[in-house]
This record gives C-alpha cells, sequence and structure tokens, in this order.
C-alpha cells in the first residue's frame, strides 16, 4: 500500500523534472518506498509505474540495475560495508569479519531475528574515513574499528528493545 | 530524530580529519571551512555570489558578456576534475548559441571512483560553491534547467545540497530573473542508488531520463545530444567549484597558481597506507613527495612501494617512479599514469599487489553494465584469472593470458570503464610481475610435490 503521504513525497521528486518526463522521478521514488518498507515488492513497482506513467517492466529494469534497491526484505537494519581497495588497506576486510562474528551470520545473511543484514559493498565514496560503513542506505558511518562496530550494533539493540 | 538515528549519527564523518586542517596549500575550495559554515550567510561572508553579481554587474560593474566568461574561464587553463582533464573552457563553448529549444547543465557528483572522496567534502561542507559555479556556466551558456547528479550512497550529502539550494531560491540567486536580471535558472539534486557506471557521463544522463545506467555510444557528445536529446554540458562537481574563484580573479591568476596547461588548485583524496588519510587542496604542479609528506608520511614508518595516482582506474606506478613526479595531468601522464580523479591509493611494502589486483579486478567485473561483450566477459575473466592465481592454482601461462584478455578490452568497448579495467591489470604486471611469477612458481611446486 502506497499512502497518501508517500504520494506527496512522490510529488515533491516528480516537480523537478519537465513535466513531460516524470519517469525522471523513479529513482527517488523507488528509494522512497524502500525507506517506509524496507525492500521493493512488485506491488509497490506497480504503483510507481502507474504513478509515473511508465511500464513496470522499465520500473523494475530500474530496481535489478542498480545496488542498492533491496529486491528482497531485509533485516530492520541493513549494514554495508566497503571493501574495495583504499578500504581494505585500512581494515574494511576486518570490519567485515568482524561483524560476521559480532552478529553469528555470514555476510549476505540477516540474523535469526530479523534486525540485521550484513553485506560488503563497492566504494562508498568515503575512501579516507575507512573503514567505511553505510547503514540502511542513508546513514554513512566512518572510521569503524571494531571498538565502534561494537558500539553501533550494542547502541540499535538497545533502541529496539534487546540489551 | 528517532532513536536510531541518534545512534548512528555518533559515527558520522567530522570532516575533521578529511577537510578542516591546516595542511592544504592555497586552497581555494576548502579555504577557511569548518563544518559550521557551509550556510548562505556563511558562504557570502567568505565572498561568495560576488562571482555572479560580478558578471551579472550587479556589483557596481558592467558585467560579463557570455563570451567573457567563457573566455576567462578558457584563459583559466581550468581542466575537468572528472579524471579526463578535458578543457572546460572548450567544452562550454561546443554549446549550440542559438538552439532553439531547451538546453541542460549537468553536475556529476557520482563520485564512485575507488579512492576519491573530494566531492563529498565540497558539497557537504561548501555547497553554495558549487551552486554558484553552475550559474555562472548555466549564464555563460545561456542554459534554464540544471541538475546534480550525485552518488546514491552519500544520501546525507544530497540532503544538504538540497538545503542549500533552498537557500540559494529564497536569496533570489536561482529561479526566475536571478537578482532582477533577465537571466533564470532552475537547479534541482538528483540521487544515484548505487552503480559505479552512472559517473560515465552518457550513463548518468541515461539514469537522469529514470532508466538503467547503460552508456551512449560517443559521438555524438552531450554537447549536441545530451539530456532529453537535448545539448548538454556535464562537469564535475569540483570543476564547477573552481568557477567563482576564476571570474573573481581573473583566469590568468588561477592559470598562474598551477603551472602552465595545468591552471589552478586540486582536490587529491589520499588514501591507503599514510598516516593521515584525508583531502589535500594543492596546486597542481606540487611535488608527490611534498603530498605524501603533508599526508603525514607512509605508515608506521614503512617504506613506500607504490602508488595508483588518480584513483582505481589509473595505471599504478612504482615508488621510485612517482617520487619523481609532480601532481598535475602532464607529470603523471609522462610517466605512464593519468592524474585521473586525484584519488592517491598509497601502498606500503607490506603489500601484496596480486591480492590488491584481485580486489580491483572484482570491482569491475561487478560493475560492467554489461552491454559490450569485450568488457562484459573480458573483465570476468581477469578477474577469474587473478583469482586463480592469488589461490595458488596460476599457470605458467597465466601472465600473458591476463595481458592479451586486457590488451583486447582496450579501445574495443563503447565507454572508458573497459579500458579502465585493463590498463590497471596490465601496468600491475609491468611493474610488478615478479609477484605474479613468485606465486605460479610456489603453485607448480605444490602441485608437483
Ligand atoms: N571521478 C570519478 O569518480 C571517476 C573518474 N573517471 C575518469 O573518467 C575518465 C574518462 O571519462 P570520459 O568521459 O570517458 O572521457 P572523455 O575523454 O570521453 O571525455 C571527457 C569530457 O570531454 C568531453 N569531450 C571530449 N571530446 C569531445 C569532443 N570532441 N567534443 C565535445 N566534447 C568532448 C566529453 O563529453 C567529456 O565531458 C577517465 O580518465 C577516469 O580518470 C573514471 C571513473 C570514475
Ligand atoms: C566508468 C566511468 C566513471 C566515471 N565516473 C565519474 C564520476 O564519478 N565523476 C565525474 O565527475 N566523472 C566521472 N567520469 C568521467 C565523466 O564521464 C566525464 O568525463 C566528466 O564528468 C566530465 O566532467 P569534467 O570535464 O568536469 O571532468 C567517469 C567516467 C567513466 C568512464
Ligand atoms: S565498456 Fe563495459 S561498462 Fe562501458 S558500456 Fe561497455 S559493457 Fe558497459
Ligand atoms: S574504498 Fe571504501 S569508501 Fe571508497
Amino acid at each position: 500500500m502506497i499512502t497518501e503521504a508517500t504520494k506527496a513525497r512522490f510529488a515533491r521528486e516528480v516537480a523537478k523534472y519537465p513535466p513531460e518526463q516524470r519517469q525522471s522521478a523513479v529513482m527517488a521514488c523507488l528509494s522512497i518506498v524502500q525507506q517506509e518498507q524496507g525492500w521493493v515488492s512488485q506491488e509497490s513497482e506497480a504503483v510507481i509505474a502507474e504513478y509515473l506513467g511508465m511500464p513496470e517492466i522499465a520500473v523494475h529494469e530500474v530496481t535489478t540495475f542498480y545496488n542498492m534497491y533491496n529486491q528482497q526484505p531485509v533485516g530492520k537494519y541493513k549494514l554495508a560495508v566497503c571493501t574495495n581497495l583504499p578500504c581494505q588497506l585500512r581494515g574494511g576486510n576486518e570490519a567485515l569479519h568482524h561483524l560476521e562474528a559480532k552478529l553469528g551470520i555470514k555476510m549476505g545473511e540477516t540474523t535469526a531475528d530479523g534486525m540485521f543484514t550484513l553485506q560488503q559493498c563497492e566504494c562508498l565514496g568515503a575512501c579516507a574515513d575507512a573503514p567505511a560503513m553505510l547503514v540502511n542506505d542513508r546513514s554513512m558511518c566512518s572510521f569503524m574499528a571494531n571498538d565502534k562496530l561494537d558500539q553501533l550494533v550494542d547502541g540499535l539493540r538497545m533502541v529496539e528493545g534487546q540489551p | 530524530m528517532s532513536k536510531a538515528s541518534q545512534v548512528l549519527s555518533q559515527f558520522q564523518a567530522t570532516g575533521v580529519q578529511t577537510c578542516f586542517h591546516d595542511r592544504h596549500i592555497d586552497p581555494q575550495i576548502y579555504a577557511g571551512l569548518n563544518g559550521g559554515n557551509w550556510s548562505l550567510k556563511d558562504y557570502e561572508a567568505r565572498g561568495g555570489y560576488a562571482a555572479l553579481r560580478k558578471i551579472l554587474g550587479k556589483d557596481g560593474g558592467e558585467g560579463l558578456t557570455q563570451d567573457q566568461v567563457i573566455a576567462t574561464v578558457k584563459e583559466s587553463g581550468l581542466r575537468g576534475r572528472g579524471g579526463a582533464g578535458f578543457p572546460t573552457g572548450l567544452k562550454w563553448s561546443f554549446m549550440p548559441r542559438q538552439f532553439p529549444g531547451q538546453k541542460h547543465l549537468v553536475c556529476n557528483s557520482d563520485e564512485g571512483e575507488p579512492g576519491t572522496c573530494k566531492d563529498r567534502d565540497i558539497l557537504m561542507y561548501n555547497p553554495h560553491i558549487v551552486i554558484e559555479g553552475m550559474i555562472i556556466a548555466a549564464y555563460a551558456m545561456g542554459i534554464s534547467l540544471g541538475y546534480n547528479y550525485i552518488h546514491g550512497e552519500i544520501f546525507q550529502v544530497y540532503e544538504r545540497f538540497e538545503a542549500a539550494l533552498e537557500e540559494a531560491r529564497a536569496a533570489g540567486y536561482l529561479g526566475d530573473k536571478i537578482l532582477g536580471s533577465t537571466f533564470s535558472f532552475q537547479l534541482h539534486a538528483h540521487h544515484g542508488f548505487g552503480a559505479y557506471i552512472c559517473g560515465e557521463e552518457t550513463a548518468l544522463l541515461e539514469s537522469l531520463e529514470g532508466k538503467k545506467g547503460q552508456p551512449r555510444f560517443k559521438p555524438p557528445f552531450p554537447a549536441s545530444f545530451g539530456l532529453y536529446g537535448k545539448p548538454t554540458t556535464i562537469n564535475n562537481t569540483e570543476t564547477f567549484a573552481a568557477v567563482p574563484w576564476i571570474i573573481r580573479n581573473g583566469g590568468q591568476a588561477y592559470l598562474e597558481c598551477g603551472k602552465p596547461n595545468n591552471g589552478g588548485t586540486k582536490i587529491f583524496s589520499v588514501s591507503g597506507d599514510v598516516e593521515r588519510p584525508g583531502n589535500y587542496e594543492i596546486p597542481l604542479g606540487t611535488p608527490f613527495s611534498r603530498l605524501l609528506e603533508l599526508a603525514g608520511g607512509v605508515r608506521k614508518g614503512r617504506e613506500l612501494k607504490a602508488v595508483i595516482p588518480g584513483g582505481s582506474s589509473s595505471p599504478v606506478l612504482p615508488a621510485s617512479i612517482m617520487m619523481e613526479c609532480t601532481m598535475d595531468y602532464d607529470s603523471i601522464a609522462k610517466a605512464g599514469s593519468m592524474l585521473g580523479s586525484g584519488a592517491v591509493i598509497v601502498m606500503d611494502d607490506s603489500r601484496d599487489m596480486v591480492e590488491s589486483l584481485l580486489r580491483l579486478s572484482y570491482f569491475y567485473q561487478h560493475e560492467s553494465c554489461g552491454q559490450c561483450t569485450p568488457c562484459r566477459e573480458g573483465t570476468g575473466w581477469l578477474w577469474r584469472v587473478v583469482n586463480r592465481i592469488q589461490h595458488g592454482q596460476g599457470r605458467p601461462e597465466d601472465i600473458e593470458l591476463l595481458d592479451s584478455v586486457a590488451f583486447n578490452i582496450m579501445g574495443r568497448t563503447i565507454c572508458a570503464l573497459g579500458d579502465a579495467a585493463a590498463m590497471p591489470v596490465r601496468a600491475m604486471i609491468k611493474h610488478f610481475r615478479h609477484e605474479f611469477e613468485a606465486k605460479i612458481q610456489a603453485a607448480s611446486e605444490a602441485a608437483a610435490a
């Protein structure tokens, strides 16, 4: 279900483009849906297709082309750790392994309580802050040494009432 | 702010390490920033929007014509900061002047080249300098609509830029009849969502049109067939950010603070094995050894082994060659690499070059958009061969195989990603062949035993 409030957010994006180019807002609309629902379902794609006046398949092509759209539900917090070379030189892999051990999952998996999904990712554009990690597509976390990773995971667990 | 956002905000970068330090040399773009002074009134206090006032004749002077603005940018020697180093004034002069339809201006802030994080700090801590640069460019080329395409992963930067746009609109710098003149320009922000290839200008345009980001054939260049099929100029964030200073101080002054054919300052993102990774704004032509010093030298007092001087797409250079270079387009090109996006990836003597190349090869096969066979198949092939060399299954013929696969990608693809994947492989083999041979040798000895 897409609410009126969500449609208002869509409208703000659509307004940036010439009236005959509504399709330009597709990436923004998909990311709004992902922020609100955690992932992009086929149903959401259909709503966006109708809203923007484009074929559903064209929306789906966008969802599948860009790395950050979740094509399946993920944990409440998606942790994407950069392991590209500049980060690798400064502990990117160690950060990933530390989280694997701490969360008891392998990269690509979600914890059994549905709280965390762990991924490795490509350059986030924060290379001088390595190790860098992106949480839920929108929060960049810098200099993530092991103690910081612990603080972050523990802090989020606390917020979720899981001391 | 939700409780979860409060937790996450503790880990947000402050900019102190990468941008607000006193180790820039004659900075223009990063000058005087502290993280708290990004907003419009602070920017104006630093002399911001004076260049725009000057060209519009709102500072008591006569104003500048479109041709005068372009001539000034040409005179400055400003070259594209996105990587290719194409002369900016020349690019602007390609835009048809009397085109009857809509023309577009696009800023490329899709910074995704491994090692690069300079545009992020410009947009986060000095967003108005990019807005002012874009307004001036729009004026010079008679453009009334523009977009800034921002890397999807830096969403907080996108939000900051949108906030700055609001301020500029409210102050009359953006929108209809700017500062009471006859010139109008609308500017909006657009975010990506995780695709390195969208930094390539024509892929970016496809993406901005709401499609998969697959590059188009060039020519036609965007100047004739760009966004929505209309004439478009695309420049990098840092390129636009250089423009206000040039208009205020003159093209000659800009040229003089660099070296001939390499005008101005350039921001280098230094990452990897240095004591103080970060962004350093220094005049083009500064010796590499000086940049390394600013970054605190090689980490833990180790020896320098190699440097990738211009982002992961540029060929690696061994320490001995790098230490002789100055940081500018011509010097790095002469040494056999490229200044590229200015991402300086430093590697110390403990680094395994095969392992490093393996990670880069993985990246390129992952990010190939798949539309050209040599790139799609070739990048996967390169990765598999490097992978087996690294994991003790290399064969004696593999080095020649890598070189020939790389050679056969080069020049046979639609965009430069193919070359970007191939060139680093060939450079690694050229300069560090013995490391590949040693692994292959060890593999065959293990097999024989
Ligand atoms: N900043 C980053 O994150 C990254 C930067 N790069 C850099 O990108 C570079 C390659 O970029 P390309 O756009 O493929 O280079 P290019 O040489 O094709 O074009 C450079 C610019 O000049 C314009 N241009 C060139 N010849 C022209 C002509 N005859 N008429 C009109 N316009 C013309 C192009 O439109 C473009 O804007 C590489 O050198 C690499 O360093 C690559 C990956 C990421
Ligand atoms: C694979 C690939 C990725 C690129 N990524 C970027 C990028 O992130 N930012 C950028 O400004 N230019 C990037 N470029 C270069 C652009 O195509 C283009 O040359 C540049 O934006 C022009 O601006 P400039 O003349 O101001 O440098 C990339 C090129 C390629 C081939
Ligand atoms: S060279 Fe690679 S990334 Fe570029 S268009 Fe061809 S397949 Fe796509
Ligand atoms: S390499 Fe990790 S953020 Fe760039």
